[in-house]
């Protein structure tokens, strides 16, 4: 599913990283514990959390995963923002809980990742 | 050819922790290592620096970039751990409610470095510290 998408259907607004829009994720990890991201989430993944500081940028790129949304209306500081700029990471927010967020992307086709 | 890189963490900077595991995965991108095991070094040493920060009172990071494998070093000047097998033990932690709420703490630190190592050791002694050896086959 193109990131472009995913903004549209999230009516979700991007705060860095446009360049990755066109860009394709084949499945989505919402969480927010950042260990369980490292552990199970798959590299092809974005990113859905409500936490919002460095260590989440940190733990994306570590993953090799190039986009996270922020849930709830969240929005990061300005400097976490930058530090997305600069680690050329996508990053968007929007007002749906994550609950709702994974389930209206679900509904449009994108798969969770397996843990197996 | 083979080197090393040696990157300090200290105890409680969570606003620079991340960065020594930033550098080691730029520094093996630019080796030209496969990103399957980049990943897994990244993944592994980025577990190893939040546990510096987290619960050390700071420490080390050693990157050993060899001909046929790469070996990170993760070493603090204590506490020391009191049961190594209870701290293994996925989901058992000690961090604290500000620890918890950057989403870390959930006691999934040394079972995702044991999982992204080829191979794993660590020793520790109360008061003295913790060291733990990671390998990684190339």
């Amino acid at each position: 599913m193109k990131l472009s998408l995913i903004r549209d259907i999230l009516n979700a607004e991007v705060l860095s990283g446009e360049s990755h829009l066109e860009d394709e994720v084949y499945s989505g990890f919402g969480c927010d514990l950042m260990s369980d991201v490292l552990c199970y989430a798959r590299e092809d993944a974005v990113l859905l959390t409500g936490l919002v500081n460095k260590q989440v940028l940190n733990t994306a790129d570590m993953a090799n995963m190039n986009s996270i949304i922020f849930v709830r209306s969240k929005v990061p500081s300005e400097e976490v923002i930058q530090m997305a700029k600069e680690m050329n990471i996508l990053v968007m927010t929007t007002k749906y809980i994550l609950f709702e967020s994974c389930g209206l992307l679900y509904q449009n086709g994108l798969i969770g990742a397996h843990i197996r | 050819m083979s080197y090393e890189i040696v990157f300090d963490v200290k105890r409680g900077d969570f606003d620079k922790a991340g960065e020594a595991s930033r550098k080691i995965k730029h520094t093996l991108q630019q080796l030209g290592v496969t990103n399957k095991i980049v990943r897994k070094i990244a993944i592994a040493g980025y577990e190893g620096e939040m546990n510096l920060a987290i619960h050390s009172l700071g420490g080390k990071i050693l990157l050993e970039v060899g001909e046929s494998k790469l070996t990170l070093t993760i070493e603090d000047v204590g506490p020391g751990i009191p049961d190594i097998d209870l701290a293994m033990t996925q989901g058992w932690s000690t961090a604290g409610d500000e620890v918890r709420q950057m989403g870390f703490g959930a006691g999934m630190g040394l079972p995702n470095m044991v999982r992204n190592a080829d191979e794993f050791d660590i020793t520790s002694q109360v008061d003295v510290g913790t060291k733990i050896v990671m390998s990684f086959l190339l």
